[in-house]
């Protein structure tokens, strides 16, 4: 591997670990107060959820096709569509954490009487938290492996090299992109794993 | 009689004419019943007697369909739900401890809410610790899945006891334990009324926890309060659900 390779591994890398931890981040702040809001609310729940599931049946390059006229080429386009993926996993667990809080706890903390805001923050949100981490970690994982698309519309990532790789049928280039991108979901998946089973022990 | 030692008993809790419909079907049926500072009244019945959603309409977290219940001499329409369930401690079977909570902050959770200083709530929970029979030292951080079911229990009643309530709602709390943790906790239980002499609300369908523990038996039976006695009354019972629960006792005689 030559030096000028390894130092486009790297940098296509980062710029591949800065998609996935923006867009983490912006479907993560949509996705946890939202879940938050609709768990008592049966009714507008399933109407969000149903919204985040027909989100996560489109292609992911028809959806970035759909965007392109609105929002452009570049970097922007890619973090809306992958959010929009993104925001199904964070919210069903966060909803399945919060509503999985066995009821004798949460009656018990009603009856001594906390205020239905320190029950979310005291009881059920603390409780949510494996839950919540299971949801980021499975969102993380599956953003890393679609960022890859996103160099079709000219996002960057480690997507460029695949690009590459099927427009000149270079082996190589498919594996300094597959191979990074393969290796980083696999570190994020166990890393979140790991943090999950703390969390569920604590 | 247990009044004797009280210069005026004062009604604590105060159910008036109270009916409660779940999902058009109704579960109470004109319920009256008073309980004086310093009882334990027993709500007594079989499995959808009611007994458990009457407990529940005291503290709010059923709501009267109509009727009246005053607690302290306020009607719980006037009260702030929070404050009045603050002044009723509450123990479910299992406990319900928060899990991820260790034991010093299970029970020490109703002073938290009510901003005692914190070295004051720590001296608390050694204490009722100590007045549940646990070592404090060996038993304030540890979290609820350390601890066996009797424990939890014990642990269930501190909390409930954690700022002083003027009243304690139980929901059959020793229902899952086994005979001799049951028994273990029923002494407790007595002993703790004789040393704190709290006012008790308590549920349950074992009869011989009823005879035990009581100072009154409110009998239930379909939503309906078949009968308020005192334990050596309700050996006398006459009505037919009464009976029933006395055939119970027969095989295995009399507690105590």
């Amino acid at each position: 591997m030559s030096p000028s390779l390894a130092e486009e591994i790297l940098s296509l890398s980062l710029q591949h670990l800065r998609l996935v931890a923006i867009t983490i981040a912006i479907a993560a702040a949509i996705a946890l107060p939202t879940a938050v809001l609709v768990a008592r609310r049966p009714g507008v729940r399933r109407w969000v959820l149903s919204f985040t599931n027909i989100a996560q049946t489109v292609p992911s390059l028809a959806l970035f096709g759909f965007l392109l006229p609105l929002i452009g080429i570049g970097e922007q386009t890619a973090i809306v569509a992958l959010s929009l993926y993104a925001l199904l996993p964070i919210l069903r667990s966060t909803l399945t954490g919060i509503l999985g809080v066995d009821p004798a706890v949460r009656e018990s903390a009603m009856a001594m009487g906390m205020t239905p805001r320190q029950i979310l923050w005291q009881v059920e949100l603390p409780l949510a938290v494996p839950s919540i981490v299971a949801g980021l970690r499975i969102a993380t994982v599956t953003t890393i492996g679609t960022a890859t698309i996103a160099a079709f519309i000219g996002a960057g990532g480690l997507g460029v090299f695949l690009v590459r790789g099927i427009a000149m049928m270079d082996k190589q280039a498919l594996l300094a992109g597959a191979l990074p991108a393969a290796a980083m979901a696999l570190a994020f998946d166990e890393g979140l794993e790991w943090i999950e089973r703390k969390l569920s022990a604590g | 009689m247990y009044y004797e030692n009280c210069a005026v008993p004062s009604a604590i809790l105060e159910i008036r004419d109270v009916s409660c419909a779940l999902g058009g079907r109704p579960v109470l049926r004109h319920i009256n019943l008073t309980v004086e500072e310093g009882e334990t009244v027993v709500l007594l019945g079989r499995s959808g007697s009611g007994k458990t959603t009457l407990l529940k309409t005291v503290n709010g977290l059923v709501p009267a369909t109509s009727g009246e219940i005053r607690f302290e001499g306020r009607g719980t329409a006037q009260w702030d739900a929070v404050e009045m369930r603050r002044r009723m401690g509450y123990v479910i079977q299992d406990a319900g401890l928060f899990p991820h909570w260790t034991v010093e902050a299970n029970i020490g959770l109703v002073p938290r809410l009510e901003k005692w200083e914190p070295a004051r709530v720590a001296a608390r929970v050694d204490l009722l610790l100590e007045t549940v029979g646990l070592a404090p030292a060996e038993f304030r951080h540890r979290y609820p899945r350390q601890l066996s079911g009797g424990q939890r229990q014990r642990v269930g009643i501190s909390r409930a006891l954690g700022a002083d309530p003027p009243l304690l709602l139980f929901d059959e709390p020793f229902a899952s334990l086994d005979p001799i943790t049951r028994y273990e906790l029923q002494r407790q239980f007595l002993e703790l009324r004789s040393t704190v002499r709290k006012t008790a609300l308590f549920v349950t369908h074992d009869v011989r926890e009823a005879l035990l523990l009581a100072t009154r038996i409110a009998l239930l039976r379909e939503g309906e309060l078949e009968s308020v006695a005192t334990p050596e009354e309700f050996l006398a019972s006459r009505t037919k659900e009464g009976q029933a629960f006395l055939a119970c006792l027969e095989d295995d005689g009399r507690p105590d």
